[in-house]
């Protein structure tokens, strides 16, 4: 099994999570998620040879429904929600970094 | 006006016959929330001139006999959306989300005529077991006020023992109704995977979550789940099985003779509480006097259960929670210079240190060369626990023990270990890995806090357990003692 996790890796798994930690979280978080990453290691010594993996608990198989469209019209409701809006958009800020330090 | 002293069934007479008006239960429900929910704190948000609203309505268009709920206050927990009243998940990221809609679950009560009494306290994203994940406050346990009540759903089960509402709606991934059920000394039932619709839940590992009722009495918890089960188009792992009517067979003749019940060597094993261990052994004890078969037996893989599950639901939850993202709804973070600062300055401020724990072990089991020896590994262990209880119902009706290795601890004395945390709920982790309903009721006390017993049921099987839990109740009196808050007793 792979080697635990250290700080470096933590700051990769955040960047994936659109998550950031300072430095005193850093150490922190890697600690509790060493330790709860070995308990998650125990795991490897039970024999799951030809054992299928279980994701669902449902006995429900995929249903069709029927293909009609229906007009909730509820823009103005789901925009009350937004943070920033503009004349019926979501207003985001740039998308592109305008601060020209070339990257 | 408490509710210790009455059932739904009561209360619905006394509504339809005219005894007491919806508005009069209604304003006592808040006279009493008020003089409670300074020590206790299980509501997050009061839904008072709503909830006066809806009551004089009821009271004008009058209360039909087959609506059980109808001007009747209840509590919901935090993470189940409701049109127009405020739904935070406990969680700074929600501080200022009100839906648009409402939960299958509340449709269904709506449709009852029930009163939102308002929303209850949670560990943020429903992710713990004492409510101190919650971004807002730390309920308290009305039996002592220094220890917690349990978690997630820990606002619920506090509000019905502490008298404040009747009955309250939970949700459980891991034990997150039957740990604080326990806790608390009133019933919690998780129903099977797949008998009440997740629609409207907001979703922390959807393979996993399921909706349930905390309540004083089996008979109501019995009525009240029956009422919100059923299949839900909008939730398509929902079950089309017929939903029993399963307090019409709570009565006078329901009885345990005969019934098979398997006890899990591990279920009383190392790690349990000796205290505990007594109250369950006599709770058993008691079964066996009524006429049931005891058989002790073994679940070999419970073991890894809690590794297993928190691999599987940390994974479910760091994809379910890349919706909150500052952009549609939620909390955006504050002088951002581009839509990645919008992103990780609005999680990483608008999430709590548990709930990004998750995220974080979620991204790691997920990801590129830990995928297969966590994530797969993790579901196949999976199969193997859910075989385990297949092989034990073969020939056993239900499975007991404990629901918590302890009783209720103290306020901040495991905050700071999130594994020691975990390892509370060894015992009920291993029902919604298998999909399995589960419940607790008050079996007696130890340290003076309230023990639950563990009822585990075949799927979609809740009424074995329901038959099982009231023969208990009607035949000990645990359930009539109430915790001496405000010296209301």
């Amino acid at each position: 099994m792979a080697s635990k996790i250290d700080e470096q890796q933590v700051k990769h798994v955040a960047s994936l999570a659109k998550l950031q930690f300072d430095d005193d979280q850093l150490g922190k978080f890697t600690t509790q998620l060493e330790s709860i990453i070995d308990l998650f290691e125990t795991i490897d010594k039970v024999d799951t040879t030809d054992v299928k993996p279980m994701t669902s608990a449902t006995d429900q198989v995929n249903a069709m429904r029927e293909d009609i469209a229906v007009n909730s019209n509820q823009r103005e409701a789901l925009l009350n929600n937004a943070p920033d809006t503009e004349e019926g958009y979501i207003k985001v800020p740039a998308i592109i970094d305008e601060s020209g330090d070339g990257e | 006006m408490n509710f210790y002293d009455t059932d739904l069934t009561k209360l619905h007479d006394d509504l339809v016959n005219k005894k007491i008006s919806s508005t009069e239960l209604t304003k006592a429900t808040y006279e009493n929330i008020a003089a409670d929910d300074d020590d206790v704190k299980a509501f997050l948000t009061l839904n008072k001139d709503g909830a006066l609203k809806q009551a004089a309505e009821v009271d004008q268009q009058g209360i039909k006999a087959d609506q059980l709920v109808a001007g009747i206050p209840l509590g919901v927990k935090d993470n189940i959306v409701t049109k127009d009243i405020k739904t935070t998940a406990a969680s700074k990221i929600l501080s200022n989300f009100t839906p648009i809609y409402d939960a299958t679950v509340i449709e269904k009560l709506k449709a009852q005529n029930f009163i939102n009494a308002g929303k209850l306290n949670l560990d943020e994203f429903a992710m713990g077991g004492s409510t101190e994940n919650s971004a807002f406050q730390t309920t308290h346990n009305p039996w002592d006020l220094t220890r917690v009540p349990g978690g997630s759903s820990g606002g619920s089960a506090a509000a019905v023992a502490a008298g404040e509402v009747i009955a309250a709606l939970g949700t459980d991934t891991g034990g997150s109704i039957r740990l604080p059920a326990s806790y608390n000394g009133v019933v919690g039932m998780k129903p099977t995977y797949g008998r009440v619709s997740r629609w409207g839940i907001i979703a922390f590992g959807s393979s996993l979550d399921q909706v349930g009722w905390l309540t004083r009495s089996v008979k109501d918890n019995a009525q009240l789940t029956s009422l919100i089960s059923g299949h839900d188009d909008r939730d398509l792992t929902s079950s089309t099985k017929e939903v029993p009517n399963f307090a019409s067979q709570l009565n006078d003749d329901t009885n345990v003779k005969g019934l098979r019940i398997a006890v899990p060597k591990e279920y009383l094993g190392e790690g349990v509480d000796e205290n505990v261990k007594e109250v369950i052994q006599a709770a058993l004890k008691h079964y066996e006097s009524l006429g049931a078969i005891i058989d002790e037996v073994s679940l070999p893989n419970t073991k890894y259960g809690v590794a297993a599950y928190y691999i599987i639901s940390s994974s479910e939850a760091s994809s379910n929670l890349q919706r909150f993202d500052g952009i549609r709804y939620g909390v955006r973070a504050k002088d951002v210079e581009n839509l990645e600062d919008v992103y990780v300055r609005s999680r990483s401020e608008g999430f709590g240190d548990e709930v990004k724990r998750r995220i974080m072990l979620g991204t790691f089991s997920l990801s590129a060369g830990f995928y297969d020896a966590y994530f797969i590994k993790a579901s196949q262990i999976r199969t193997l626990i859910r075989q385990d209880f297949e092989k034990v119902f073969e020939d056993h009706d239900l499975v007991m023990g404990p629901a918590g290795p302890t009783v209720a601890y103290k306020i901040g004395s495991n905050i700071t270990d999130p594994k020691a945390m975990y390892m509370n709920d060894v015992l009920t982790v291993p029902v919604n890995m298998a999909g399995l309903p589960g419940m607790s009721i008050p079996a007696g006390f130890a340290d003076n806090m309230p023990v639950g017993l563990q009822i585990i049921g075949k799927p979609f099987d809740e009424q074995t357990m329901y038959n099982a839990a009231y023969t208990f109740e009607q035949s000990t009196d645990f359930h009539k003692q109430t915790p001496k808050l405000g010296g209301q007793n």
